[in-house]
């Protein structure tokens, strides 16, 4: 533990970490309390349209991350191979049905009720159709696609857009069928409210990483620090959550310090953590003073960095243009771009690529991005490989090597600059 | 001289064509075509009306089939991803899709959606085409939305054509393909009801080769071959009815269907080359010709492992499709890496195991070279067919 100095200190941590364990608690008394239960994905994920029918929301990806990070998911796997699961396919997928097929036992010990709805967001990944279908067979329970076209031109259509807008609509009917709750225009303006409030707020803590040193991670911490905009979207302790985590980051820019005791390298990381050695992976980099300033993962639920708010005033639109942004949404030279963009305005010295084998919808073109950091735009790239959810990917010596290399001759590089 | 062979000498000629790599009927067609254009598409459902419709060829581009040295695609696509997306972009860098001017890939998997993305970088001249199919089939604005997405293809067609594509244009190229699709069902029905005239080595080779030709040179040649393989002499033998499922993308090797139908199958039904045959009833001719290709889609589309059910589910086609075809077992083969393919896997052979119907299950790749170990587990689960089922 580090010892405390500041007022605001861990609060960002320690906050987030109440807030879960509360909601948890929440989910696995929701069946006793009368409340319905809908699954879906974080990308695009409709909370606020779904807090309208008071619906107790869970995120299949977060119990598995969880479980990645309490290391329990390699056990999880291993039982969904058990029932012919390839080793192969996605393993947020197979500690999914491992978790359910041991008693849908979350990771903080806690039951996960059963969904009354599986609304599949197909949004940046196919994967995830192919979850929600083999949840539905297996808890025989109704699956209802919200199709999110990809961003396959660069930029969103009104055709897009509108497509997103008709299906929430025609969604509502069955949401009400379920819970037994009326579709409530006020409820949605009022989530939507707090939404663009949190919004707000996180992407202050996001910009920060802009100043020198940073005084956040923008992975490393970022993956705690977004837990709450993903799942508790929409509710008034979200918006409450990033008050606080705010003044911890601006209390950071006041005493000049930063998650990197001395700060000597920013870079910027793609893909997402591997969750079962989280640490590992982090002290890997932390050992060449490597401050992580800007990602991609901490946009995948949600890329507001360029202006984009829930809108009240039209909220249904607003929620379409939300769902097609997500950074797994854009297409590859839009990702590019955006990396590029971030390695110049976050001051970057490098690109960081974490490959996932289970995340196709991450991973492919990565190494094609990686030549273009390189040659287009002479950008140090170092792209390794391992896996989010499955402890086996994880070769730490080799990880080692590649990282103390690259950062090594990076090291060198600058010397002789000098 | 194609018309004097035997349905045997053809098969072999139709095989040194489909084996070459570098497109030998394209580049011929480019040849006597200078002035068109020539649109590779991507398994596994692609609307191949719409180049049609602006003169142009559409050709299927199912990666190398093994054929090739994969050395470039490597520094650009990491090893734990399917060989046919690694050996296709291989057949890019190495220019053998030169004579290509435009490339279609649909929302399958991310797999294929992300090499829409490396190709648009890399292969800057070319267009290249990510087709959003619809995933949502029981939404009212589904049609409509994939008729808008259709039209995107078709005003981008006529861009890189310079010609308008008309009503009239399409019509004509739905009733053209309308025509192969019921050829090629027929090759299925014969595969079905008389499996031993025509092995699906045989109906694969006759039905690929109609992704490297001109619909209607290769409707023709159906036209020619179906009558001659009616007029086989073949004994039939007491095989066991199987059907393969999970092949709908990336293609097995050709030796690999042989060694299935060597060790005592008649594979009665398959998903290879679904978009052969991708819907149950012809796209209707009366009316709005792309909203009838995109209703056609939702509602008339055979199950995929890459399209969304929508009111019923997979599992229950497939069971029909068990129960019509009279399979007395199903081989799950799989390409190695196949998302959509692994993942549906575990759902179906739970349906198998409720309705007491034999499975059994391999996985291949491009450069798969050796298939006796596939053989002698074939060779088991025939049996196994045979004696205890």
């Amino acid at each position: 533990m580090q010892e405390q100095k500041f007022k605001y200190q861990g609060i960002g941590r320690e906050y987030q970490k109440q807030l879960l364990t509360a909601w948890y608690e929440r989910l696995q008394n929701a069946k006793n309390d009368g409340r319905k239960v809908a699954y879906l994905f974080v990308p695009g994920n409709v909370a606020e349209f779904l807090r309208v029918f008071d619906f107790e929301l869970v995120f299949p990806e977060v119990n598995a991350l969880q479980c990645g990070v309490r290391k329990t998911s390699g056990d999880l796997i291993l039982k969904a191979e058990d029932i012919g699961y390839s080793s192969d396919v996605c393993g947020y997928v197979k500690n999914d049905i491992g978790m359910m097929l041991q008693g849908n036992i979350g990771p903080s010990g806690t039951e996960i009720p059963k969904p009354d709805l599986l609304l599949c967001t197909y949004c940046g990944c196919t994967t995830f159709i192919k979850w929600f279908e083999a949840l539905a067979h297996f808890y025989d329970v109704p699956l209802v696609m919200l199709d999110v076209p990809y961003m396959r031109d660069g930029e969103i259509s009104d055709t897009d857009r509108q497509y997103i807008v008709e299906q929430l609509k025609e969604l509502i009917p069955l949401c009400e069928k379920i819970t037994g709750n009326k579709f409530d225009y006020d409820k949605l303006v009022e989530a939507m409210k707090h939404s663009a409030e949190a919004e707000d707020l996180w992407v202050q803590i996001l910009h920060s990483a802009k100043h020198k040193p940073s005084p956040f991670d923008s992975y490393f911490e970022a993956v705690f620090f977004m837990a709450p905009i993903y799942v508790l979207r929409g509710l008034p302790e979200c918006t409450d959550y990033y008050r606080e985590a705010l003044k911890e980051i601006y209390e950071r820019i006041e005493h000049g310090v930063g998650p990197i005791p001395d700060e000597k390298v920013r870079v910027v990381i793609e893909g997402p953590p591997p969750w079962p050695h989280f640490r590992a992976f982090w002290e890997l980099l932390k050992h060449w003073g490597v401050c992580a300033v800007a990602s991609s993962y901490s946009k995948v639920g949600g890329f507001w960095d360029h202006g984009f708010r829930h809108d009240y005033t039209k909220p249904f639109e607003s929620i379409a243009d939300y769902c097609l942004t997500c950074y797994t949404n854009q297409n590859l030279p839009m990702r590019t771009e955006l990396l590029r963009s971030y390695a110049e305005e976050y001051s970057a010295d490098a690109i960081v690529i974490h490959s996932v084998k289970s995340c196709r919808s991450f991973s492919v073109g990565q190494a094609d991005m990686r030549e273009q950091f390189i040659r287009k735009w002479d950008i140090p790239t170092l792209l390794v490989e391992s896996d989010l959810a499955d402890p086996r990917y994880f070769q730490a010596a080799q990880l080692k090597n590649r990282i103390d290399a690259f950062f090594e001759s990076l090291e060198h590089k600058r010397l002789v600059k000098v | 001289m194609e018309k004097q062979m035997t349905f045997e000498e053809k098969i072999e000629h139709y095989r040194t064509i489909i084996d070459d790599v570098s497109y030998p009927t394209v580049n011929k067609w480019k040849e006597e075509h200078p002035n068109k254009k020539v649109v590779g598409m991507f398994p596994v459902y692609t609307p191949y009306e719409l180049p049609h419709a602006a003169g142009m060829l559409p050709v299927g581009v199912f990666g190398a089939g093994g054929k090739i040295e994969i050395d470039h695609a490597d520094s650009r696509i990491q090893s734990f991803v399917c060989s046919i997306a690694r050996s296709t972009l291989e057949l890019g860098l190495t220019e053998r899709l030169k004579n290509f001017d435009a490339l279609y890939f649909t929302s399958i998997c991310d797999v294929a959606r992300n090499l829409s993305g490396i190709w648009q970088t890399n292969f800057p001249q070319q267009l290249v085409e990510y087709i959003h199919f619809p995933q949502n089939m029981n939404n009212s604005s589904a049609p409509k939305h994939y008729r808008a997405e259709l039209q995107k293809l078709v005003s981008n067609l006529e861009q890189l054509s310079g010609k308008k594509i008309t009503n009239e244009d399409l019509l004509n190229s739905i009733k053209t393909f309308n025509r192969n699709r019921e050829l090629c069902l027929q090759l299925y029905h014969i595969k079905s009801t008389t499996p031993h005239l025509l092995s699906t080595f045989e109906a694969y080779i006759v039905l690929r080769l109609g992704t490297l030709l001109p619909v209607e040179e290769h409707s023709q040649l159906l036209e020619g071959i179906i009558p001659q393989i009616h007029q086989r002499k073949r004994t039939a033998r007491d095989f066991v009815r199987v059907m393969i499922e999970g092949s709908f993308c990336e293609q097995p090797p050709l030796e690999l269907m042989q060694v299935i139908e060597d060790a005592g199958c008649y594979i009665v039904d398959d998903d290879l080359l679904l978009h052969s045959r991708w819907f149950n009833e012809a796209v209707p001719l009366n009316g709005d010709p792309l909203l009838s290709l995109a209703e056609s889609y939702i509602n008339r589309s055979r199950y995929s492992s890459v399209r969304h059910y929508g009111n019923k589910s997979r599992k229950e086609q497939f069971l029909e499709k068990i129960k019509s075809g009279k399979v007395d077992g199903v081989l799950f083969c799989a390409p190695k890496f196949c998302e959509p393919a692994l993942l549906d896997y575990v759902v179906l052979k739970d349906e198998l195991e409720k309705h007491n119907i034999s499975y059994m299950t391999f996985e291949y790749e491009e450069k798969m070279g050796v298939f006796e170990s596939i053989r002698m587990q074939v060779e088991t689960f025939v049996e196994s067919v045979l004696f205890f089922s």
